[in-house]
């Protein structure tokens, strides 16, 4: 079967800002789905969470602690402030430098946490569809549309640096 | 790099604070590492590093081949409030970044 996306999801444009083109369903579907992300950071200490709050030190667990003190709650905050600022312009068609910023760092904060909980590893081709009797198809699905998202967004991103 | 090293063996002992070894470790710099990881994408990490560092893309590029196939590289250098800082802003961006001392 041969399915081609209708336009690319982002595109550059001259003038800097980024066409936002994303089907009904599809603005739908991050409707439901973000929402469930920032019910997660409620509850920070979640071990799916473990990805999008990492270790400074390794070595150094005292130094580690000082760093979580100090960088967590700003961290949290900026996560909720990227989220926000998605699930508020879910319904635009033309994103600004900032807003893309925050829908490339919530998209892939999204992928960090359903990867996570998929366990995907090394060896997982990000490209291979998930079989019909996978449990988890509907999350793989989800992950990889996700990654597409992503894929478009960084691209879209990419051509406004340069 | 700036050679830290060769400043401090000339400096006179005397008029420093504390003994030159702790001197010595605190003007090491710290090197920021980024990590590979299964979920980031390849594009997304070249595109951190474009973005946070003002590299260049054939720069960006080559430090996250360097992640892919080596398992980490080393994406900064400098004092320690900045290294935490570049850490700051690749875990805003979903980056496995850690920092130690050279």
């Amino acid at each position: 079967m041969v399915w081609r996306r209708p336009p690319r999801p982002f595109v550059a444009q001259r003038d800097g800002s980024v066409s936002l083109n994303l089907s009904d369903e599809e603005r739908r579907m991050l409707a439901r789905l973000l929402p469930q992300l920032s019910e997660l950071l409620e509850a920070p200490d979640d071990p799916g969470l473990r990805r999008l709050f990492p270790t400074a030190y390794p070595d150094d667990p005292e130094r580690d602690a000082d760093y979580q003190r100090l960088m967590r709650d700003e961290l949290l905050a900026s996560r909720s402030h990227s989220l926000t600022t998605v699930i508020e312009s879910l319904e635009v068609t033309e994103l600004d430098g900032a807003q893309l910023d925050a829908w490339l760092q919530t998209l892939n904060a999204a992928r960090l946490v359903l990867g996570t909980r998929l366990d995907v590893g090394e060896d997982d081709n990000p490209m291979v569809m998930p079989s019909d009797t996978d449990p988890d198809a509907a999350a793989h699905f989800t992950y990889l549309w996700l990654s597409e998202l992503l894929e478009f967004a960084t691209a879209a991103a990419m051509e406004r640096l340069s | 790099m700036t050679p830290l090293a060769a400043d401090t063996a000339t400096a006179p002992v005397e008029s420093e604070v504390g003994s030159p070894d702790t001197r010595l470790a605190e003007d090491r710099p710290w090197v920021v590492i980024v990590w590979n990881d299964p979920i980031n994408l390849m594009s997304y990490v070249t595109f951190v590093l474009q973005k946070l560092f003002g590299y260049p893309r054939a720069k960006a590029e080559k430090l996250m081949m360097e992640v892919h196939t080596k398992g980490r590289a080393a994406v900064s250098t400098g004092p320690r409030e900045r290294a935490e800082m570049d850490v700051y802003r690749l875990h805003e961006h979903g980056l496995w970044a850690t920092m130690q001392q050279d």
